[in-house]
């Protein structure tokens, strides 16, 4: 019983060092969002909106957000639909150097993005292709699509199999199958890859980097903005992207994950 | 062609639903990595580019050790990174799989890794809100008298490794208490009854046991942090490069695509050397 208590003591300890250590720049960033004052380090002069006011006013960050929102939204979305429906063709049918047409479409994830925006640059300077969001939404797609795929083609599973064909029996075409049967069957991890998409396209920061020129996404803007070093206005953008992302995943972990676990 | 046989058809419908993301991948993965594994062996030269096919930027990379020093920076940096996440988020997994309430064990892995969703800028630079001269540990330390002047804690090694592993620890903690959850509480049972001390059945049941968990864990924290750009930059100072930094220098002041390409072919095949350790490693341990 001693030793017990003594791992439970030192377990507890451990904890809360270790959560110190993981909780304590966040909550540097969200507290010293709320300083009155132009420093975000100590002292905490008192409470004050100004830094979220001043964010708000900001015309490029405004349009930086919107810019990110629009980019997330539409290349998760052809993300999303390129993954199923190349999930769905290699899942229902035997097509030859079908284990190689995986391989492909996985590889990207096991390559920085680095280095992906950086082939994409080359091709595109050399082509004259000029950079604006549309490339940007063009690398997300690339690294987003690997992922998409790999999580709906993994819950295709053979149960569904029957009742797609009893809906083709009774005269439905594939597009009606897939839109009516499959999709909704696999709904869970369609939007699961959706929102994963969109929180990676969201937050990334390298490919936005150098792909896009006048019109940048938030990340980008959020760079930009650290060049003026230590400033309570980029704590408060910076507090309202990580209010974001924390309410999308309890709305994940609620609707989509929760509800997973009872059926 | 008027009697396509059925099973022509059938495939036919098939690659019609592939081809789109095939294609997508091709034109806007394979090509360009292609193009750039081309470039790699041309060369800058004055304003444009020479397409001469020669090794010159590779042997550059190794002559020049303003270059290569990336390369150990970017693996010194990324083995202690690695070294120092299992350690710290292995006991953390242990804690929420092992004393932890079933009920709460989900909650309690949601905020261990809540940080994770914060921007992934923003995060490096709230590092700087704790490091910096200003910043919460110094003025602390200044406050408790333990120093009479401000230490320089951010803009080197140890800020960016700092970084790094708040980032990694919460990514381990993940694939290991996933790792741990599956065990059958049986082996536990069965080591103690067969005289084994808790330390033993650790170290000799448990840990082997985890390893894939570690492993895979430790796969990612590697190919992420070696191409990762964004927090040497803001944490690391100018002294130390990593090679991700390197390369973003080539493009920037200097335009120099080639020499550019060539750096990001070596990440890769860094990258892929790592991998291919890891699956052999993974392979020879299930066999």
């Amino acid at each position: 019983m001693a030793r017990n208590r003594l791992t439970n003591f030192v377990s507890s300890v451990y904890a809360v060092l270790i959560f110190g250590f993981i909780f304590l720049p966040v909550i540097m960033l969200v507290l010293f969002s709320f300083q009155d004052g132009r420093l975000p380090v100590s002292p905490f002069n008192g409470f004050s909106l100004q830094w979220y006011e001043a964010v708000f006013a900001d015309r490029k960050l405004m349009s930086a957000l919107l810019h990110s929102f629009l980019v997330a939204t539409i290349s998760s979305l052809v993300a999303c639909l390129l993954g199923f429906f190349a999930a769905y063709g290699l899942a229902r049918f035997k097509l030859p150097g079908s284990a190689l047409q995986r391989g492909l479409l996985i590889a990207p994830m096991t390559v920085s993005y680095l280095i992906i925006a950086l082939g994409l640059l080359s091709v595109l300077n050399v082509l004259g292709i000029g950079l604006s969001l549309w490339t940007v939404g063009i690398g997300h797609v690339v690294i987003n699509l690997p992922l998409c795929f790999a999580i709906i083609y993994s819950s295709m599973g053979d149960q569904h199999i029957n009742i797609e064909r009893a809906a083709r029996d009774l005269g439905a075409s594939d597009i009606k199958v897939m839109a009516l049967v499959t999709a909704p069957m696999l709904l869970p991890s369609l939007l699961a890859s959706f929102f994963l998409s969109m929180t990676f396209s969201w937050d990334e920061f390298i490919i936005a980097f150098l792909l896009s020129r006048f019109d940048v996404t938030l990340p980008v803007e959020i760079w930009s903005l650290l060049r003026s070093g230590l400033n309570p206005k980029t704590n408060a953008i910076g507090s309202l992207v990580f209010l974001v992302s924390v309410v999308l995943l309890i709305v994940l972990e609620l609707f989509l994950f929760g509800r997973t676990k009872k059926s | 062609m008027a009697h396509v046989s059925l099973e022509v058809a059938e495939r036919r419908k098939a690659w019609s639903f592939v081809a789109p993301a095939l294609v997508w991948t091709f034109v806007f993965f394979v090509a360009p990595f292609l193009f750039m594994a081309a470039m790699s062996l041309w060369e800058q030269q004055g304003g444009g580019i020479v397409r001469v096919w020669k090794l010159n930027n590779y042997i550059a990379f190794f002559e020049k050790d303003a270059l290569f020093r990336g390369l150990t920076n970017s693996l010194e940096i990324t083995a202690i990174v690695t070294v120092f996440s299992i350690l710290l988020a292995y006991p953390l997994a242990w804690i929420i799989a092992e004393r932890v309430p079933q009920k709460y064990q989900r909650t309690a892995l949601i905020l261990a890794i809540l940080p994770f969703w914060t921007s992934y800028v923003v995060r490096s630079y709230s590092w700087l809100l704790v490091l910096s001269r200003n910043g919460v540990i110094n003025q602390a330390l200044l406050n408790l008298g333990v120093i009479s002047e401000p230490l320089e804690l951010a803009s080197n090694r140890t800020a960016t490794v700092i970084g790094f592993v708040h980032f990694f620890v919460m990514l381990l903690t993940l694939t290991i208490y996933a790792n741990l959850v599956q065990l059958s509480p049986n082996y536990r049972r069965a080591a103690a009854d067969l005289g084994a001390n808790a330390f033993q059945t650790f170290w000799h049941v448990i840990l082997p046991l985890t390893m894939p968990g570690i492993m895979t864990g430790a796969f990612l924290t590697f190919v992420l942090c070696i191409g990762d750009y964004v927090t040497p930059q803001i944490l690391g100072g100018n002294n130390e490069l990593v090679l991700p930094q390197i390369i973003m220098l080539q493009l920037g002041r200097r335009a120099d695509f080639p020499m550019a390409a060539a750096l990001s072919i070596i990440l890769m095949l860094v990258v892929t050397a790592a991998y291919i350790a890891c699956a052999r490693w993974l392979k020879i341990e299930r066999t």
